[in-house]
Formats: structure tokens, sequence, C-alpha cells
């Protein structure tokens, strides 16, 4: 059985710096993959890398066993990957509904003319793509948020909607960067049970970028340690959290909150 | 204050909300349908011209209010309508109902012509791009001299539909319902867009073009799409304008026409389509507005009416910094706090609204 995404020997450089160096990691369908590391690390860079925003000057990413490097980033939620972003990024001047109604594009399938004409097909694919979406509603526990527009909502309620959005493109693989950062420790619990239920009960593999590793212990069935680009370490959460090398990257970063958590 | 429970999906796909708000909208078409039997010749060509205005706002709306993207060269696509309406009437005996719709896809396809180079443009970039557009359009009307005449002029022809004419001047009636027909029809397949997969793509594109990315959407072809839907609205529009004015030249679609066309949009309210019929009533009724005031100092004053160059684009000016400054959502912003206020009454909290804000910002790719 192949992995169902293989990162190959990936590099990408910003000028001098290299933010990804040569990383090798697969991950498996239907496990919790958590990505660790100090900021600046390269975590948020490889998922630019797997979103196509950014293409590696060295390696190969597969999906299901064929390259992705041939494919714009446009196409990436087509084949099921579903991402969220570490800074929120969300459409501020529509509401939670139409959001998550976005998520929906990659299952669009009337055209320009029906939708100016609005027929009846349009609206009977309207109201499949708000079933989708009212069933991601529950399970997120977003009701009380459905026709509030974005600029007016809460951080920890923004990062569950963004959440959402990426579910309702009902993916076979989920990027969630920092999903829990900035929330409160209730919220936190939540994101963990999502986590769970998400791979258990919708069958869809997870990618994680998360500093908390009580969350990361908690959810993840693999972790792989990133620190200046490069792979320091790739294990159960138990064997990465003491692993030497570790703990010697996290004593080295500048942030000394992060030593605190590893 | 109204409490709404959603029945079903449908009350959320639908064209209204509840009996209640299709019955105003219902009410508010049945005055428009009986209003030649109420005004005068005048003032019905008042009403008729804001309604273009308002069909050509729509048309810029959705480039600019629902997708992000600026344009300062619109006043080309009232151009190309305008002409495109007009020569396949005269030179080619297209009758007028398909010369209008076929005009509309000629000035969507100029649009998307101008889109496909110039969408990785952003902000003020695009801004400039398009400014270019509506600098050379008079120019390009000059050199296709043979089919334009140039600085001569066109004359719109009478408009006769299935038997029945039409005319500014010599059924000021109908020539109001075929501009209300028209109108009609562009807001409903406005309000279709928004509620479709398109609209919230354009949407989506105006807010975040990296998630738009993300989610699916492709960024250049939606703009494409959103320009030349735009560009055909204005088309029509510009069609109707060249029927409504008569006749019309290089001169008629310049700059300012472009930059009037989208001070409309930003005093109306960016985003909506109530915004793009206030801005239309501003727009239109301005000139009027200025001339009334001029004629009552002037006889006030006892002296002769003086006309003042250049004052037209200054008040314009004013009222755009003063909008901008101080009611960043535009009449339709302040139409809606008042009619919250209306309904929370006394509930209403003075800071409801501090956290929405314009978004005529695009400089967001990163
Ligand atoms: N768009 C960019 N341009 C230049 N440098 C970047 C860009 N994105 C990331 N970097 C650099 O790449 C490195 C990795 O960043 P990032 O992937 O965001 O780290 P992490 O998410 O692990 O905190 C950092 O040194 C960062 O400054
Ligand atoms: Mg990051």
């Amino acid at each position: 059985m192949t992995a169902l995404l293989e990162v190959d020997n990936v590099t990408l450089r910003f000028g001098g710096v290299v933010a990804v160096n040569k990383v090798s990691f697969s991950v498996e369908e239907g496990e919790v993959f958590a990505l660790v590391g100090p900021n600046g690390a390269g975590k948020s860079t490889l998922f630019n890398l797997i979103s196509r925003f950014y293409t590696p000057v060295e390696g190969d990413i597969r999906f299901e066993g064929r390259s992705i490097l041939d494919r714009p980033s446009h196409e990436i939620a087509r084949l099921g990957i579903a991402r969220t972003f570490q800074n929120i990024e969300l459409f501020d001047h529509a509401t939670v509904l139409q959001n998550l109604l976005v998520g929906r594009h990659r299952h669009r399938r009337s055209r320009l003319w029906n939708e100016l004409l609005f027929t009846p097909f349009v609206r009977q694919e309207e109201r499949r793509h708000r079933e989708a979406v009212e069933k991601v509603i529950d399970f997120l526990d977003l009701q009380a948020y459905r026709d509030k527009y974005i600029a007016g909502l809460p951080y920890g309620v923004r990062k569950v909607v963004e959440m959402g959005r990426a579910l309702a493109i009902e993916p076979r693989l989920l990027l969630l960067d920092e999903p829990a950062s900035g929330l409160s420790v209730e919220e936190t619990q939540d994101v963990a049970f999502w986590v769970e239920d998400i791979k258990t009960q919708m069958g869809i593999t997870v990618i994680m970028v998360e500093h908390d590793m009580h969350l990361v212990s908690a959810v993840s069935d693999r972790v792989l340690a990133l620190a200046d680009g490069k792979t320091v370490a790739l294990g159960t959460p138990h064997e990465v959290q003491t692993h030497p090398k570790v703990i010697e990257a996290y004593i080295g970063a500048a942030d000394p909150a992060e030593r605190a958590v590893a | 204050m109204r409490t709404l429970f959603k029945t079903s999906y449908d009350a959320d796909i639908n064209l209204f909300r509840d009996g209640r708000h299709a019955m105003w909208y219902g009410l508010l078409l049945a005055i428009a349908i009986v209003l030649p039997f109420v005004l005068g010749d005048f003032e019905l060509g008042e009403v008729a011209h804001v309604l273009i205005w308002a069909i050509a706002g729509m048309g810029l709306m959705i480039l600019v209010g629902q997708t992000g993207q600026p344009s300062l060269g619109h006043a080309s696509f009232l151009a190309v309508g305008c002409y495109a309406n007009v020569i396949l009437q005269n030179d080619y005996g297209v009758p007028f109902i398909l010369s209008l719709p076929i005009a509309g896809l000629i000035a969507g396809l100029a649009g998307v012509a101008i889109a496909l180079p110039t969408s990785r443009l952003h902000g003020i970039y695009l801004g400039i791009a398009t400014l270019a557009v509506s600098v050379l359009t008079g120019d390009l009307i000059v050199i296709a001299e043979p089919v334009t005449k140039g600085v001569f002029g066109l004359y719109a022809p009478q408009i006769t539909i299935f038997g029945i004419t039409i005319d500014r001047y010599g059924n000021p009636d109908r020539f109001y319902w075929l501009i209300l027909a028209v109108t009609v029809i562009v807001v409903l397949l406005y309000k279709n867009l928004l509620r479709s997969p398109l609209g919230r793509s354009f949407a989506a594109v105006r807010d975040s073009e990296v998630s738009a990315r993300a989610m699916g959407v492709n960024i250049p072809r939606t703009k494409a799409v959103s320009f030349g839907l735009s560009a055909g609205i204005t088309g029509i529009a510009g069609a109707l304008m060249g029927h409504y004015t008569g006749i019309f030249n290089n001169e008629t679609f310049n700059l300012i026409m472009s930059i009037q066309l989208l001070l409309m949009i930003v005093i109306g309210g960016l985003g909506s389509i109530h915004g793009a019929f206030f801005g239309a009533i501003v727009v239109a009724l301005l000139p009027q507005a200025i001339v009334f005031v001029r004629d009552t100092v002037s006889a006030v004053a006892g002296t002769s009416s003086v006309a003042i160059p250049g004052m037209e684009t200054a008040i314009f000016g004013i009222i755009l910094v003063v909008f901008i400054l101080f009611e960043p959502m535009g009449i339709y912003g302040r139409w809606v706090k008042i009619r919250t206020w209306f309904e929370l009454f006394p509930f209403a909290r003075r800071d409801m609204f501090r956290r929405q804000r314009s978004y005529l910002k695009t400089e967001r790719m990163r």
C-alpha cells in the first residue's frame, strides 16, 4: 500500500534562507500526523508547498502515488486536500454560512448560464451544498453564528469556522496550521475531540502543525520534529518528545515560551 | 424586532426572505410600473436616466463591490455597448431586441479581453491599467472613424420591438417601461449571481485570494468572468444611454464618466444592489440639483446666472471625500444602520457597527 501523501527530499529557499531542507516523510491513510518545531522551522512552508503555493527547488510531493508538482494551487482542493492558515484567512465580508459554502466550490457542477438564470438544477445543487454545510455546522457547533459576518466574530470562533470551511471541502487529507494557537484551555479541548472525530468518524487523514504538546500527544499517531528546515526526529509523540536532539533544538530556540512546552 | 426561523434551506435560497419582504419589493415594482401615469414627461425622463445609471452601477458593482477589483475604465464599456448597439441597428439592420443583448455580449467580451492580461495586477496597478483603457477609448473611436463617424458622432435610431415604436420623446412612457424591464432583468440576474457558487467565488477573491485558491477557485479565470459580466451589463446600460441621449461621439464616454461611475457605487454603498440605485440617484440628479441651486442663488442675488467650469466635478469630488471619511459604507450602509436601529429599538448599541469596514482593498496576495 502506498502512503496517502509522500514528501520526498523537498527543499525550498527564500533568498539565502533554506526554509525547508531535504525533508522527507510520508503520511498513511487514516493517521493524525503532527509537525512540531520552533518558530521558523519551516512547518507552514511545508503546508504551502503541499498546497502548491510554492514550488520546491528540489524533490517531489506525491498524493495517492502521483506527483502534484504539475498542478496549480487551485486544483489541490479538487484532489481532496484542504487546509487552514496559521493567521486565519477567512472571507471577512461574508457570513459563516457563505464562507463554508465557498468550501463547496470543489463540488460545483452548475455553470455560469444556469446560475445566472438560477435554474431548478442550480436550486437542487444549492440544497445539496447546504445540506453538506449544515452537517459541518452541527459537527462544530456553529449554529449560533451561521448568519453572522466574519468581521464581527471573536478569534476563537473564526478558528473554528476556518476548520469548518476546510471540512466543507470533504477532503481526504486535512492540513491544520496551529488549530489551537490562541485558544483557551476549553477550546483546545474541543479541538482535540474534533480532530479525533475527523479521523475516526469521517475517515479524514490529518496533518497538524501544533505547539501545544499536550494536544499533540493526545491526538497524533506520529510526530515529525523540524528545526531550521531540517528533520530532527520522527516517531511516536513520546519518542519525539524525549529525543535528545529535539530537546536540544528547543533549548536552542529563541522563544522561551516554546522551551516550556517542549 | 423580527425573528426568523429557518424552516428549510429554501428560505435561504429564495429571492425573498419571507412574504413580507416579497411584498415590499412587489409594491415598489408596482409603483415603478404606474409612474408614467403620475409623472410628467420631463420627470419620467429623469427617472429613466436614473435607472440607466443604476444598470451601469450594477455592472461596475459586480466587479468592484463583489469581486474587489477596481476599474477606472468602465465608461469604455458604456461606449462599446452604445456603439455596438447603434452600429448593429443602422449598418446591419439588426432589430433592437437582438442588438441590445449582442451589444452586451460584445462589451462583455471586451471586458474579458482586458481582464486576461491584467488579472495578475492588483489594486493601484489594475486601477492604472483600466485608467489607460479609459483614456484610449476616445482615440480609438476617432481612429475607427469609418464605422464610428469619429468626432461627428452617431445618431441612435428609433427603437421598434415587434412593430411597436419606442422613442424617448415620441412615447416617453414606453421608453421608460423598456428601461424598467431591462433594470428588473439585470437585478434578477444579479440576485441569482449572489446566491450561486459563482457569486460566492467572487466574494472569496475579494476577501482573500490565498484562501480562495486553497478552496479551489481559479483566480485569473474568476476575475475574467467577473470583468466580463461587469462589462456586459455596463455595455447594456451604454446601449440604453445611446437611445436616451440620441447622439454621441468620441467625447461622450470620457474619463470623467468612468470616475463618476466609480463615485456612484462608493457613494451608494459598495457590495449591494441597493447601493447602485442610491448612487445612481445622486449621480443622475446632481447636475439638475446644481443647476437648480445656481439659478435660485442668482435669482435671489439678482445677478445673471453664471456657469463655473468644472463645478460639477468639484462637487462630486467633495461628496466622495465626505463619504470616504464619514460614511465608508455609503448611503446603503447608513440606511441599514437606521433600519437596524428601529428594528432593535430600544436595544441598539452605539458600537454595533464598529467592526465593519469598507473593502476597497486588494493588496493581500502573500
Ligand atoms: N514568503 C516568504 N518569504 C521569505 N521568507 C519566508 C517566507 N515564508 C517563510 N519564510 C521563512 O522561512 C522560514 C520558515 O518559515 P515558516 O514555515 O513560516 O515557519 P514555521 O511555520 O515553522 O514557524 C522562516 O525563516 C521564514 O522567515
Ligand atoms: Mg507557521
